[in-house]
């Protein structure tokens, strides 16, 4: 147990890798799933018992050198309150998802290629889940690809329902290498500049330099400066912020529905939290927001998510698609959380981060069902499934109550903090955004909602409840996005614990 | 003229990963887009390896006697860019057999021929 205990970082990423080589290899139809959930289930307990011990120590942070290697030589993986949290989000919801999985996928994907569909899902996991905990650049690339590349298939999956899946796929191929190689011309910049490759290594050599600058002779200004402009951009185009959202809506109405849900409430949020780690850890909120003004740029692009990202949303008469959209505004709000740069701000960012891939995780879930049931996610598909699906649509209106930030949902705990922020900081016109936004998710909710309870069905076919397996890992994220809304005291410490973290180490 | 001599191979960089942007945005056949990804892809190896170069300097082994006076360029940029001719090379089969399925499935790999046909179904 002690040796487990002890290679607990590594194992949390090895693990999902080792079984999803196993699970394409085996040849038994319908083992993969049971392989899948296995490993999801011994994630979100090593995530468990980690984010405990990083609580516990006092300085909050869990060291892991790779082989022993001391960093910066090796690779050395770092766990604090902030990806500790991230953590616990990646491996809660795809151990959630997995469990919904096993009927969904095998009505939306050919039974021979359930297997390998059960391995990507386990790759992309190992990388979210990598990108998270490791403290090393270069690595965080190449753990950015094993994500990007298993989503891609994933995504591409979905041809069997619609055959836009392919180019959405496409798509999301060529603009995600072009973000992962921005990020990766960045790290080559910062090398220049520091010769390291450790994320904390180069925060520390990045110290002289900017000391340096100002001074009759600045060092390495333009290199580390284009680096992190590199940087910034790529990991954008990765968490879908405004203007580099492109790829987004496509890819999340036309993939296999579990894949929509683990996307969305997985996948942009490691974006963001390697945005985070990139500003406040690598380059310090001093040089990034301070000198260079990036804050501002985020706070127009996240204003503009939100704004437009909810407008193209009332517009939407495929439910999927209108969800993808509101997740582009509700990064706006993440990234307009971490924008502000104080504690309020960053505790909303990170609550949002949970409470939004609850309420988006457990919503596409109840999308999921209607696919199944019904073959459809468009409006007209929608109607009148009040009475029919009575479970499955009253999650989905409760994670909807949630989008808009009513009281008692979390998305109102989230919705609270970032207003306090922004007043905090004395910027009104950004608190407006925020209550406009609200106000036209309003909007884009009531469009379903009225659908599903109001509409009348011209074909009166006989639908069913969602089976057991389904309607559980649905009720189980509203659920849990209900009870964070009324005691929102887990949610709110953890994020306490992880903006102290960030903003102590502010240069 | 001195600032491209001295950093020439910075240039060279600059142009083949231009080309391949330029690639990227505008051609319409999904093959050649994904051709534009690699030499993208390939300007960032050069990069990468031309960081590394020292003037005079060798190759990372040790010679026995005499050691200590060498002068060596660095190894650790090569030894990151295998790993991202790996991911390239990765990248291009996924894209390469999402290709495929989309040339059976629409019997064109033309970005603007599938759009018409998509939009004519009214989607």
């Amino acid at each position: 147990m002690e040796l487990i205990r002890h290679n607990l970082p590594a194992l949390i990423v090895v693990t999902p890798l080792v079984m999803g080589l196993l699970t394409s290899i085996i040849g038994r139809r319908g083992l993969g799933w049971w392989m899948a959930m296995a490993t999801t289930a011994a994630g979100l307990a090593m995530s468990v018992q980690l984010l405990v011990d990083v609580l516990s120590q006092g300085d909050r942070t869990v060291e892991y050198l790779m082989g022993n290697w001391p960093v910066p030589f090796g690779i050395g993986y770092s766990v604090d309150p902030l990806n500790a949290t991230v953590l616990l989000i990646v491996s809660l919801l795809s151990a959630v998802i997995t469990l919904y999985a096993r009927k969904s996928v095998a009505s939306e994907v050919p039974a021979g290629k359930l297997n390998f569909f059960y391995a990507l899902w386990l790759f992309c996991i190992t990388g979210l889940l990598g990108i998270t905990i490791t403290g090393d650049a270069f690595n965080l690339y190449v753990l950015l690809e094993i994500s990007s590349l298993s989503t891609y298939t994933l995504v591409a999956l979905g041809k069997e329902r619609n055959r836009r899946a392919l180019t959405a796929a496409v798509n999301y191929v060529v603009l995600g290498s072009i973000g992962a190689c921005f990020y990766l011309v960045g790290v080559a910049y910062l090398y220049m500049a520091t010769g390291s490759l450790n994320i904390a290594d180069i925060a520390e050599r990045l110290q002289p330099i900017y000391a340096s600058w100002g001074t009759e002779a600045p060092i390495y200004q333009k290199t580390v400066i284009t680096g992190f402009a590199f940087m910034a951009v790529g990991l954008s185009l990765k968490l879908a912020l405004f203007p580099l959202h492109g790829w987004l809506p496509n890819a999340y109405t036309y993939a296999p529905s579990s894949v929509s849900a683990l996307l969305a409430s997985t996948a942009t949020k490691v974006g963001a939290y390697a945005f985070i780690r990139v500003v406040f850890t690598l380059m310090g909120v001093g040089f990034a927001f301070g000198r260079l003004h990036t804050d501002v740029a985020l706070m127009l692009c996240s204003g503009a998510a939100i704004l437009v990202g909810s407008w193209l949303a009332i517009r939407q008469n495929n439910v999927k698609k209108l969800l993808a959209y509101s997740s582009i505004a509700q990064i706006g709000y993440i990234a307009l959380g971490f924008a502000l740069a104080n504690k309020d701000g960053i505790t909303a960012s990170v609550i949002h981060l949970f409470n939004h891939a609850l309420t988006k995780g457990g919503m596409f879930l109840a999308l999921g069902v209607v696919m199944y049931r019904v073959g459809g996610t468009r409006l007209q598909d929608l109607r009148g499934l009040g009475r029919k699906l009575p479970l499955t649509m009253g999650a989905f209106t409760a994670g909807g109550l949630g989008l808009i930030g009513v009281p008692l949902t979390s998305g109102f705990i989230s919705k609270w903090y970032l207003v306090s922020a922004c007043l905090e900081q004395g910027r009104y016109e950004l608190a407006g955004i925020v209550l406009v936004g609200s106000v036209l998710a309003l909007v884009y909710v009531w469009r379903v909602v009225e659908t599903i309870y109001f509409g009348k069905r011209e074909d009166e076919v006989t639908v069913r409840e969602a089976p057991a397996s389904m309607l559980v890992p649905t009720l189980i994220l509203v659920g849990a996005s209900i009870y964070f809304g009324v005691d929102s005291s887990f949610t709110t410490h953890l994020a306490g614990e992880a903006a102290d973290f960030l903003l102590k180490v502010k240069p | 003229m001195q600032i491209v001599l001295d950093y020439y191979n910075y240039w060279a960089c600059i142009l083949i990963m231009m080309i391949g942007f330029y690639g990227i945005m505008a051609k319409s056949n999904l093959v050649k887009k994904v051709i534009s990804l690699a030499i993208f892809q390939t300007g960032i190896l050069v990069f990468y390896i031309s960081t590394g170069k020292i003037d005079g300097g060798t190759g990372p082994v040790r010679v026995a006697d005499g050691a200590a006076e060498a002068v060596y360029s660095n190894p650790l940029p090569h030894a990151l860019m295998l790993t991202a001719i790996v991911v390239g090379v990765s990248t291009m089969a996924v894209a390469l057999a999402i290709i495929v399925n989309i040339r059976q499935a629409y019997g064109t790999i033309d970005e603007i021929d599938i759009e018409t046909m998509e939009h004519e179904r009214g989607e």
